[in-house]
Order: structure tokens, then C-alpha cells, then sequence
């Protein structure tokens, strides 16, 4: 119960991506929770790389992980500067709202 | 009997694990997005802690210094700069839940399902395409640092130029030119002649203008 193996990190890897997945659907009005959501979702996966990298004694999981954490950055810097100009165009952030791209 | 290092590590792991998912929970059901915001601060905090656990110290620190020192402050800079109605948008909230729970819980099974099926081959070892140094050898950072700026580096400086990427696209998206607003033009301003602007008269004394 105490030698913590890789099924260990996995499941809480496990857990965090799930609750990020229930979080996208939970928060329908809210598009800065549904960010930190995804961000969530980055993190669980991140996790697993690095449970792997180590119980495989593979160093290259790390280096993927950080690259992961990089676009993860990224994205987050993009998703926030749009919402700001949807949020000054509409006065809204529902996701509901968003539809003056469709058809 | 358990060694006194594997207990007190597994401990370790079952405090900082709980705590990450506890605060997970918290960042989706808060009422508020900034507690939001400082529960996902707290999730990377403690989800740090568990990569020291395993040995990946340079990536805890790097999600320390990223998350905790970047982003966790864009989000609450663009969280307190919108003027949202946080009341409003908890409606609907309970609509979701039948939905998301099922989802979460299919998700969850057949994640579970993955990995009770499955076996890692013992070749995967001895195929590691960088292996992780013993660490009296070689120190985690320094081992990083070895492969990043060598057999890694064209990704390297391709995650560079996707943060110059986002930083342009940010600057480009959020910036916005206001009727209006007195702005000093420095290009007018050195192009402009003495003839233009100066007027000389020559007044007769006595006479007035």
C-alpha cells in the first residue's frame, strides 16, 4: 500500500484528467473556467510522461513534458487575449454566445 | 516491517496526491473564478511536490516558475480585469451535471480498463532512447540540459518560436486603436517646418495688431 509504483501516479493522473473533462462540461457559461480546465487536463497528462519517464528509466519523457508545459503557455497567453477582445465585443463570456462564426 | 523512507515518501505521496485532486475538484466547483484560479495554483504547487517525489526536480521547478509565476497571474489579471456578473453565470450549472458526470465516469472506466490491461514489455528498458543517468553521476538538471541543447535542440528552438508566436498573436489580438485619444505623433512632430508654424509680423509701433 505504501511502495508507491507507477499505478499510483497513474491513477491520480487519471483523476486530474477526468475532473478536467467534467469540468469543460460543467462550467457551460464560463470560458476562463473551461481554460483551466484544459490546463488541468495538461497537467494530468504531464504526470504521466513523467511516471513513465521514470519507471522506463527514459529520460526523453521529461523533455516531451517540458515541451508540453511550453505550448501549454502558449496556449493559455492565446485563449486569454481572445477572450479579452470577445469580452470587449460582446460583454459575454458564455460559451452559448458564441456563435457569430457559424454558418 | 516497512523502512522508515518508503513510509514517510509514501505518506508524502498520499498527502501531495489528495491535496492535488482535492483542489482539482475545487477549480471546477468554486463559486468564484479567482478562488478558481488560486486552487489551480495550489493543484501545480502540490502536483510539483509529486514530480520531486519521483526525481524529476529541474520539470517541478520549471512548473513552479511557469505556472505559479506566469500564467496563474494571466489568469487572474484577465479574471479581475472582466467585468462579468458571477451570479449569472452560475445558471445552467446543475443542467450540465447528469451529463458531465456520465461522460466523467465512462472516461474514468475506460481509462482504468487501459491500464489494467496492459503490460510493459521488459525490453522497454534497454531501448530507452536517453537513459537516465545514475544519479551520482549525473544530476537531473544536468542530464536534462545534456540532451535539450543537444539531440533535442531544433525542438528546442521550435518551442521558442511558438511562445514568439503567441507573443506577437497576444500583442496583435488585444491591441486596439481608440477614437479620441491624444497621442503624441513623434514622426509629425520632427517633420514639421519653421514656415509652417511660425508667423512673423512686423508691427508698426503705436498701431496696435
Amino acid at each position: 500500500m505504501l511502495e508507491i509504483g507507477l499505478a499510483h501516479y497513474l491513477s491520480v493522473a487519471a483523476i486530474l484528467f477526468t475532473l478536467g473533462m467534467f469540468g469543460i462540461f460543467l462550467n457551460r457559461k464560463n470560458v476562463i473556467i473551461i481554460l483551466m480546465s484544459i490546463e488541468l487536463m495538461l497537467l494530468a497528462v504531464n504526470i504521466n510522461l513523467v511516471a513513465f519517464s521514470v519507471h522506463l528509466g527514459d529520460l526523453v519523457g521529461q523533455i516531451f513534458a517540458m515541451f508540453v508545459l511550453t505550448v501549454a503557455a502558449a496556449e493559455a497567453a492565446i485563449g486569454l487575449a481572445i477572450l479579452v477582445v470577445y469580452f470587449r465585443n460582446r460583454g459575454s463570456i458564455a460559451v452559448e454566445d458564441i456563435n457569430m462564426m457559424k454558418g | 516491517m516497512i523502512l522508515p523512507g518508503v513510509l514517510i515518501s509514501g505518506l508524502a505521496f498520499y498527502l501531495f496526491a489528495f491535496i492535488t485532486v482535492a483542489s482539482g475538484v475545487m477549480v471546477i466547483s468554486a463559486r468564484n473564478p479567482v478562488h478558481s484560479v488560486l486552487f489551480l495554483i495550489l493543484a501545480f504547487f502540490n502536483s510539483a511536490a509529486l514530480f520531486v517525489l519521483l526525481g524529476a526536480e529541474f520539470l517541478a521547478m520549471i512548473m513552479v516558475v511557469v505556472y505559479v509565476g506566469a500564467v496563474a497571474v494571466l489568469f487572474l489579471f484577465v479574471v479581475m480585469m472582466l467585468d462579468i456578473n458571477f451570479v449569472e453565470m452560475r445558471q445552467g450549472f446543475l443542467q450540465y451535471l447528469p451529463l458531465g458526470a456520465l461522460i466523467g465516469l465512462i472516461l474514468l472506466i475506460e481509462l482504468a480498463m487501459v491500464a489494467g490491461a496492459w503490460v510493459i514489455s521488459p525490453e522497454a528498458e534497454s531501448v530507452a532512447a536517453v537513459p537516465i543517468p545514475p544519479i551520482e553521476v549525473t544530476h537531473n538538471t544536468e542530464a536534462i540540459g545534456n540532451v535539450l541543447y543537444t539531440k533535442y535542440v531544433y525542438l528546442f528552438e521550435a518551442s521558442g518560436l511558438i511562445l514568439l508566436v503567441a507573443m506577437i498573436g497576444s500583442i496583435v489580438l488585444t491591441l486596439r486603436q481608440r477614437e479620441g485619444v491624444r497621442k503624441q505623433s513623434i514622426a509629425r512632430q520632427i517633420t514639421r517646418k519653421r514656415d509652417e508654424t511660425i508667423e512673423v509680423k512686423d508691427v508698426p509701433s503705436g498701431s496696435g495688431v
